[in-house]
């Protein structure tokens, strides 16, 4: 047998990786942590069956309110109406474009014309928000002569779109060979293949991948300022200008009466975004491929 | 060997390339019997997969192949007819059991009619389902299970569930590419014995590694060597005495 006498020392590294590996995990958990515990802390108060179901109050209620010490009447119901119709609109339009142009990238490898979309998926999904918010502006809010929730879901659209490209291209990518030419070989078209087969196999990713998508774009703010602008009636009217939460937030903090409001608000955004990551987890566990 | 009468399949001096002037298939000419067994044997990388491939056009995927030459099924050219018909009258079993994941038992062996678009009545369905699992001795293993999905077999289930998704479509010709590599020994024989049976109904072209399956099942058998066919005859008679040396060297293990 070979003798080692550095044992003892290897040991000792191999401990001392460990801890190191430990701790740096455990350092990247505690500003989550943080955040989580100071929104609970600070907003569990506000949630309330009234404050998913009423608008926000005005300047006046909120005012009265504060004076006599009685808790905030209102709620976020607007805002949660308008992040829920302009992402069901972002999403109806975004889903089938990303699955199709998912489907053409992963399929057609190599291609000028997929390479370039590959590049610019990536400028897409790097380009900052407010940028985006600016040109639907242009683009959507001045022909249309007004702020409208329609304007909003465009801004959602457009930065849903790379995160469900992407998702539907690597799962595509991964999903084996044989079974594409399994569905060849018993005389299926090529589309029928992809459409009945391919993307079937791959629906467990896709739909975590639109999950994450939502969840990456519900808590955008920039975008709206210059769509959806924001409105302090429920709205299911996608033409009209639209409230969101994240919206929301921004108003309650410049509006020095409703400053009580920022922290209900945040914590049902991020109660949201936690259980579409969760729900996302586990749709992926279950429909492995 | 002497010539074959009325072949189901005339392999006419095909050659295949894979991008441009890597040849893995060289000029091969062969004609097939029909309701027969043709096994394909070769040490690795002789082109015996690349040659199957190319009778149901599977090579059309991937553009840097190119075969040339002519494949006649029935004596028309199968390289000249739209793919999609063409592969319903050739189907195909792979290396690795892949029934369809999102599909339960039933809905795979009807697989090839819902991928052509073609529309059955549910008698019609039942009938297609049962009589094609009973074909590859199936049907009293999963007829109470056939909404569950066909991922939950065995791998010997599973490759038998893949032959009768092919047969559901009363193909001419079955390819196979090394059906039962992926098998454990019992799996195996059973998809042999079956192959036996099924050769009544349908030509089986099999390409195999494994030289006793070869002289267990087959009638004919090809062997090719560096993408050439070296030698294609009777079974008994290539078992018991090939013609060519590297036929017989590969046969007694000296090679491949």
């Amino acid at each position: 047998m070979v003798r080692d006498k550095n044992l003892q020392i290897r040991i000792f590294k191999n401990r001392l990786l460990y801890i190191v590996v430990c701790v740096f995990s455990a350092l990247t958990a505690i500003p989550l942590l943080a955040i989580l515990g100071e929104v609970l802390v600070r907003g569990w108060k506000q949630l309330s069956w009234t404050f998913l179901t009423e608008a926000t109050p005005n300047a006046f209620e909120a005012m009265m309110a504060m004076s006599a010490g009685d808790p905030m009447p209102g709620g976020i119901a607007n805002g949660i109406v308008g992040t829920f119709v302009m992402l069901l609109v972002a999403a109806v339009i975004a889903i089938p474009v990303g699955i199709f142009c998912g489907i053409c990238l992963s399929e057609f490898k190599g291609n000028w014309f997929a390479t370039v979309v590959s590049y610019i998926t990536d400028l897409l999904q790097g380009t900052p928000s407010i940028i985006i918010g600016i040109i639907v502006y242009i683009w959507v809010v001045v022909p249309m002569k007004g702020y409208s929730g329609f304007a909003g879901s465009v801004a959602l659209f457009i930065m849903m779109l790379p995160l469900i490209i992407r998702s539907t291209e690597e799962t595509m990518n991964i999903l084996p060979e044989t079974l594409k030419e399994a569905g060849l070989a018993l005389g299926g078209s090529y589309w029928r293949v992809m459409l009945q087969v391919m993307v079937p196999s791959a629906f467990g990713s896709i739909f975590t991948g639109i999950l994450l998508a939502i969840s990456r774009v519900i808590g955008e703010t920039a975008p709206l300022m210059f769509t959806a602008l924001g409105g302090a009636a429920i709205s299911w009217n996608i033409s009209r200008p639209m409230s969101a939460v994240p919206l929301m937030i921004w108003e309650f903090f410049n509006d020095p009466n409703l400053q009580s409001l920022i922290w209900g608000a945040s914590l049902f955004l991020l109660t949201f975004v936690l259980c579409l990551n969760l729900l996302a987890k586990r749709i992926q566990k279950k429909w492995k491929v | 060997m002497e010539s074959i009468k009325d072949p189901i399949l005339q392999i006419k001096d095909v050659s295949i390339a894979y991008g441009n002037n890597k040849r893995a298939v060289k000029n091969v000419t062969a004609d097939v019997a029909k309701n027969t067994i043709t096994a394909i044997m070769g040490p690795s990388g002789c082109g015996k997969s690349t040659l199957l491939r190319a009778i149901n056009r599977m090579h059309e995927l991937y553009k840097a192949i190119h075969v040339t030459g002519e494949i006649l099924l029935n004596g028309e050219n199968v390289l000249l007819m739209p793919p999609t018909e063409e592969r319903r009258r050739i189907g195909m079993v792979f290396q690795r059991p892949n029934p369809f994941p999102t599909m339960n038992i039933y809905d795979n062996v009807l697989a090839g009619y819902i991928l052509n678009g073609i529309k059955l009545s549910r008698a019609e369905k039942d009938e297609i389902v049962e009589r094609n699992l009973r074909n590859v001795m199936l049907w009293d293993e999963v007829k109470d299970s056939l909404t569950k999905r066909g991922t939950f077999l065995s791998g010997g289930q599973q490759q038998r569930l893949c032959i009768a998704r092919s047969l559901a479509l009363q193909p001419d010709i079955l390819l196979m590419d090394e059906p039962t590599s992926a098998l454990d020994p019992i799996a195996t024989k059973y998809i042999e014995d079956l192959l036996v049976q099924l050769k009544n109904e349908v030509t089986i072209m099999i390409v195999t590694h494994n030289m006793s399956q070869a002289k267990r099942i087959s009638d004919y058998s090809m062997f090719m060597y560096l993408g050439e066919l070296i030698e294609y005859d009777d079974s008994s008679v290539m078992f018991t005495n090939p013609k060519d040396e590297r036929t017989r060297s590969y046969l007694t293990g000296k090679m491949g």
